[in-house]
């Protein structure tokens, strides 16, 4: 934690100040270009975030959302442009991949719990192998997590033995259990029944209030309405539109916003 | 007014229960399934009155020789009059205390697996299996060290060969193609491309002509003086053989795991070797159980094929002695005594893969 923090000086002297909270950013992206093969998914992004903020981003499917926030842990690789993040920019250098990783926590669409480890044992496995962590102190810290998203009675289960909602609350606490910078979500409740869909965004509610930084790709107006800082909208690769929220979804700027925002908010 | 009283349970009719039904649902349920049952029961008993009448009950299992055997049974005296040769080959009877002392280790690591004890028991008694095991079995059998007296491998033989041929055998090929799979996936392609090349020569080559290049070639392109163990020699292609199988089938495996487990373990800042020992192939493995038990089991049947370079397994130690001619017409008997020896080793690890399966059963579907 402490290699971070220092981590963070040189590189707000070097970078080119351009938004006030340039020295703030824990998240920068510049000039950011990906293709798959001859496809151009992301068109030249930029994007800070500060410490702390929390950003929405929604978009219509295709439009390079997930791929934006997988491109920040380095899941996909980008072609051009740069990633900083805490202060270590993301190259193709392992030790530097896996640096960030440790700060940036994700939660995925299909949970992608272990099945073939309990709960528990879901939570200890990166503080244990990656942090070093004493076995346990992280339980100690594993349990605490379950219980903040509410779930410490199952601890001992296996994944496939609990619900949708359950195993995506635990896919946030096993998350959370390496204590990330910033947590990266990638519609964490759109393969959920719709019962289920409350208790994992009460989660998320509650853990952007303990100013989490926080990267939530979602389809969920209401949590953006109520948690989000900033709203980005995102079309074919670009970004067409940020802004905070009480402008996003009452007075859009551009015609594509509107009109996607007419088509999911109708009903 | 009568009151309601329930009925007493009654029984089905004779023809709805016991044995009757069952037959009548199983065997008879139509006239063509009828005739099937009688024509397979026909041929059911005329086959096994007869084995089980020649096997067990007109059969000799003691005396002192050819003489004592009866010409309507099995004449299991050979058996019994040979069997410390079928079990150790030529291995110096002084010293059969020796295998047999490996044979109670291995017994001691395998045996507790099949029994409801603690998992940590079991754990850390197959442990002992995979490192002590081989090691102990070394050092007793082969001697040379601890005084104990150096017995050359040309004399090892009979069912102890086999099992070592078999146990090292798998021992090695199991992580060596646990390794290929992980390269033959790799993202870099000088590694993929030597795993390819390795495991499609090792496929693509029959058994037998390894073994004939181990004991009769290598030899030749050797530097005077340099000399391989001619065991040794059929061991390494026998594992690097079936580590090419043990690859293909690993890579199975690792091919069943979903994206999202590479990208959740990659997510947590795993690194490689991490990510692949504590999350992809406890998955991996777990599902390619029944693969590993098929490899595994036709490794310890194609052991028998050590006989075409000279080396005395059980299915050679046996069939030397069928040229004895203080014995005649025991051939059966002894093909049988092999059968049987093999069955039980390979119904035990069929078991013990079944065993594993469900052990390892977490009721999540991917």
């Amino acid at each position: 934690m402490q290699q971070t923090e220092t981590g963070l000086e040189p590189e707000s002297v070097a970078s080119p100040v351009e938004s006030v909270a340039r020295d703030e950013a824990i998240i920068q992206v510049d000039d950011l270009n990906k293709w798959f093969g001859d496809f151009h998914v992301l068109k030249s992004l930029n994007l800070d975030v500060r410490k702390g903020e929390r950003i929405v981003i929604c978009g219509p499917s295709g439009s390079g959302k997930s791929t934006f926030i997988r491109c920040i842990n380095h899941l996909e690789a980008h072609q051009r442009g740069r990633i900083t993040v805490d202060g270590v920019e993301l190259n193709e250098d392992v030790k530097n991949i896996e640096a960030i990783r440790r700060e940036v926590g994700m939660v995925f669409q299909h949970f992608n719990l272990f099945p073939h480890l309990s709960v528990l044992e879901n939570c200890l496995l990166a503080p244990i192998w990656v942090r070093k962590t004493p076995r346990n102190e992280a339980i100690e810290t594993g349990m605490h997590y379950l219980e903040r998203v509410r779930i410490p009675d199952q601890a001992h289960k296996y994944p496939g033995q609990l619900s949708g909602g359950q195993q995506q609350r635990v896919a946030i606490a096993r998350a959370l259990c390496m204590q990330p910078k910033i947590m990266l979500f990638d519609e964490p409740t759109s393969a959920l029944d719709p019962e289920m869909i409350k208790e994992v965004l009460d989660v998320m509610v509650e853990l952007a209030g303990s100013g989490m930084t926080m990267l939530c790709v979602t389809h969920e107006m209401g949590f953006a309405k109520t948690v989000a800082d900033r709203v980005i909208f995102m079309d074919g690769g670009e970004i067409v539109e940020t802004a905070a929220p009480g402008d996003f979804f009452t007075n859009p700027q551009q015609p594509r916003t509107r009109e996607f925002l007419e088509q999911i908010l109708q009903h | 007014m009568a009151t309601h009283q329930p009925l007493p349970d009654q029984p089905p009719p004779i023809s709805q229960r016991g044995w009757l039904r069952w037959l009548r649902e199983h065997l008879f349920s139509t006239w063509y399934n009828s005739v099937l049952t009688v024509v397979i029961g026909y041929w059911l008993i005329s086959t096994f009155v007869p084995l089980i009448n020649w096997a067990f009950i007109q059969a000799v299992f003691t005396g002192d020789g050819a003489d004592a055997c009866n010409p309507d049974g099995a004449c299991w005296v050979f058996v019994e009059q040979r069997l410390g040769f079928f079990i150790y080959g030529f291995y110096p009877a002084e010293f059969r205390w020796r295998p047999n002392l490996v044979f109670a280790l291995f017994a001691l690591s395998v045996v507790p697996q099949f029994l409801p004890l603690p998992t940590t028991i079991r754990k850390w008694l197959a442990i002992f299996g995979i490192t002590g095991l081989p090691l102990a079995a070394y050092f007793l059998i082969a001697g040379g060290h601890f005084g104990l007296e150096s017995v050359p491998t040309s004399r090892w033989g009979g069912l102890m060969l086999t099992l070592i041929l078999a146990y090292v055998g798998i021992l090695a090929a199991l992580p060596i193609g646990i390794l290929l799979a992980l390269g033959r996936r790799s993202e870099m392609p000088v590694i993929r491309g030597i795993c390819v090349v390795f495991i499609e020569f090792w496929r693509a080559v029959p058994l037998i002509t390894i073994l004939f290049m181990a004991s009769v070639m290598l030899p030749l392109f050797l530097p005077d003086g340099v000399t391989f163990d001619k065991l040794l020699r059929a061991l390494v292609g026998i594992t690097l053989f079936q580590s090419a199988y043990m690859a293909e089938v690993v890579r199975g495996g690792l091919q069943a795991i979903p994206r999202g487990q590479y990208e959740a373990a990659e997510a947590l800042g795993l690194g490689y070797w991490r990510r692949m020992q504590l999350i992809i192939l406890p998955q991996a493995l777990k599902i390619v159980i029944p693969g590993i038990a098929n490899t595994v089991i036709s490794l310890f049947k194609d052991t028998t094929l050590v006989l075409i370079i000279g080396l005395f397994d059980l299915l050679g130690a046996v069939k030397s002695t069928l040229s004895d001619p203080a014995w005649s017409n025991v051939m059966a008997e002894g093909y049988l005594f092999v059968a049987f020896c093999f069955w039980v080793f390979c119904f035990g690890m069929s078991r013990y893969s079944h065993r594993l399966e469900k052990q390892l059963e977490t009721g999540h579907r991917n």
